[in-house]
């Protein structure tokens, strides 16, 4: 992108998937390129919209079950979408967003529904909900760690080649290890998809990966950022 | 206008009280609110609680027993349940006594606990926990249960808004007998009220939803909502029933019925509660013109709305714990006096903070806000991001001192709300 052109976030379907206010990573990334003088539009795009394929980011939340099902139908009827973030954008889905970017998904009754398959991951019912918190040390580069809250009965196998986003330290997270070890694996990064268990929302607890993810889409070097409470809100944490 | 509905009628209701209960559940009532009385003494709290859990230990079928003979009204909701129950009890206490669980504890202890104290009550009014309807009304047989809402709250509690809707509709399925009053805005609502159709009477209030964000699709299906001014549908035939009430102007209305409501507890939503508190009150049989004017003395709600005069500065004291209550509370905050928020993450205010990324705080820009609280470090940072210059302190007494002279707004959730009233204590007058 040009550094004066304005940057796209897709909110995708915050009327479905919107339960675990998740929402709120598309405010944090908005307001962090404003505020280093970044031009940047949050599209809030709902199930009855027609979504653009020419954003830089899109963000897909955690929601219900029945939910979870009505929006990987919706992501299948529109494929131009999925094509855009397997080949323009990055694309940051969290908890049932991730879990319908992968090859499938089963429910509580066993029955099992297909994903967008953008992600060779497959998710299962656990035995019991993981809820509270979590902390992982992240794969990329410079994040350090991550801290979030889970929320969820899914449990996510990476197939051979596909990397986690990062080791937990403490909580569930994927409910899988890496195959041969004992890290226990969250969430999935891919060159284009970050995906993850953890709401909070996770790029407010985490303001690394939300750099990391302003600089893949810009392209920029980013200035950093101190916010008032960021320090003693991860030190509650971490 | 009267409506009896519980299945018992007048006649048939023996007078409630000690002499009809067995030797062991007059001993389990006795020794819960000896236990009570001791919590009390010893300034451990209002006691209510761990009295009414001594009594179940001892005797299990206590709440049943305890309910035995009297009209019961449940109150439930995610939002609104402890003021639509003060609403209600007011409206009630017309016809009778009440035995109210007024402080709050709204669970099945302190459902026993609120009837223990009031042994010869006629009517009872609980306000119980969503996920508690089922267990509570299964003991007390209601006739009347009022449905405010079912938003998210607290999703630690690990069950999700449509679980807790199908498990409502499940229980008041069990009940053909109770009149169920229900918020006819509310799909969540609507969808647990229809579960059982035929099988229970339903009174539709047009209550309002401050709040949709957990609405916006069917909760039957998974499609959806179409939304106009007035109405929600779905394609699958969910849809927003003919309101027997709805609010014109200030006034309560139903076909029979025009009420000027003239009540003091701020609000769009208070009116709403108040609306809900009447079409309850008929449905158990007391008359509404008298409820009406019982409503209007009610001022103080277990702490909430009381404004406290603490050394230089007038303090009205809010209660909000999700997007939902935030939104319905919008309409009173009114003028932007300044605002401490206050914000805490035990065990009963839910342990994840995510819900204030629902809240929208980008409305408060022109007042000076505080943040604080045990998690005054995550609502200071939501508030960076929706663009609020802020101080965060996290002690709140001195938060307060940061914030000049006169009227402040404070605004806390569970816990915190508590705490602060406790640490507020009792020097301090309570101006209404
Ligand atoms: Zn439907």
């Amino acid at each position: 992108m040009s550094p004066d052109s304005t940057v796209a976030i897709g909110l995708l379907l915050p009327d479905v998937l919107g339960t675990y206010s998740d929402t709120g990573n598309a405010t944090i990334l908005a307001q962090r390129l404003r505020w280093r003088g970044i031009p940047a539009e949050i599209l809030t795009i709902t199930a009855r919209d027609i979504p653009p394929t020419s954003c830089s980011v899109y963000l897909l939340g955690g929601g219900e079950d029945t939910a979870q099902l009505f929006a990987a139908d919706w992501l299948r009827r529109h494929p131009e979408l999925g094509l855009a973030m397997e080949t323009s954008a990055v694309t940051l889905a969290v908890c049932a967003g991730l879990q319908i970017l992968g090859q499938s998904m089963t429910d509580t009754r066993g029955k099992h529904y297909p994903g967008l398959e953008l992600l060779d991951i497959t998710t299962a019912p656990g035995r019991q909900r993981s809820v509270g918190e979590v902390i992982s040390t992240c794969a990329i580069p410079g994040v350090g760690s991550l801290t979030g809250f889970e929320n969820h009965r899914g449990i996510t196998t990476l197939n051979p080649g596909t990397a986690a986003l990062g080791r937990v330290i403490s909580g569930t997270g994927n409910g899988t290890s890496e195959p041969g070890t004992r890290h226990r694996t969250e969430g999935v990064l891919t060159e284009r998809i970050i995906g993850t268990y953890l709401h909070g929302p996770v790029l407010a607890r985490n303001p690394a990966l939300a750099d990391h993810i302003l600089h893949k889409i810009t392209g920029q070097t980013l200035a950093p950022l101190e916010l008032p409470d960021q320090a003693a809100l991860r030190a509650t944490y971490l | 206008m009267v409506v009896r509905t519980s299945g018992v009628s007048p006649a048939a209701l023996s007078p409630p009280g000690r002499r009809r209960l067995g030797w062991w559940t007059r001993v389990a009532v006795r020794a819960g609110l000896v236990t009570a009385g001791l919590s009390r003494g010893l300034g451990l709290g209002a006691g209510s609680i761990i009295g009414g859990r001594v009594t179940l230990v001892l005797d299990r079928q206590a709440l049943r027993r305890l309910a035995t003979g009297r009209r019961v009204v449940v109150v439930s909701g995610t939002n609104g349940k402890t003021t639509t129950s003060h609403l209600v009890a007011a409206a009630v206490r017309t016809a009778g006594p009440v035995a109210h669980n007024a402080g709050g504890s709204n669970m099945a202890d302190g459902a026993v606990a609120a009837l223990a104290e009031a042994p010869d009550a006629e009517y009872a009014v609980l306000e119980v926990d969503e996920l508690h309807v089922a267990a509570v009304a299964q003991a007390v047989d209601p006739a009347v249960v009022v449905l405010l809402n079912l938003t998210r709250d607290q999703l630690d509690r690990a069950t999700e808004v449509g679980a807790i809707a199908s498990a409502l509709g499940r229980a008041l399925a069990d009940h053909p007998g109770t009149v169920v009053v229900a918020n006819a805005d509310d799909p969540m609502v609507v969808s647990a009220a229809t579960a059982a159709p035929g099988a229970t009477r339903t009174v539709w209030v047009a209550a309002g939803a401050s709040w949709l964000g957990d609405a916006t699709t069917c909760p039957r299906c998974g499609c959806t909502l179409t939304f106009t001014a007035s109405r929600w549908e779905c394609e699958c035939g969910l849809a927003r029933p003919t309101p027997d009430w709805w609010i014109d102007g200030g006034k309560a209305c139903s076909a029979d019925a025009v009420l000027p409501l003239d009540i003091q507890l701020p609000g769009q939503v208070n009116l709403s509660n108040a609306t809900m508190a009447l079409a309850a009150a008929q449905a158990v049989g007391v008359s509404v013109d008298r409820a009406a004017l019982a409503l209007r003395e009610v001022d103080v709600v277990a702490g909430r709305y009381a404004v406290v005069h603490r050394g230089s500065q007038d303090l009205r004291l809010l209660l909000a714990k999700n997007p939902a209550g935030w939104a319905g509370m919008s309409s009173m905050l009114g003028e932007p006096r300044p605002l401490l928020i206050i914000i805490n993450a035990r065990e009963a205010d839910g342990r994840d903070t995510s819900w204030l990324w629902d809240v929208n705080f980008e409305q408060f820009t022109c007042r000076q806000v505080v943040a604080s609280g045990e998690r005054a470090a995550d609502l200071g940072v939501r508030l960076s991001y929706a663009g609020l210059e802020h101080q965060t302190v996290p002690d709140p007494l001195t938060a307060l001192a940061t914030l000049p002279a006169g009227q402040v707004d404070v605004v806390a959730n569970y816990t915190a709300f508590h705490q602060f009233r406790r640490r507020l204590g009792r020097e301090q007058k309570v101006t209404r």
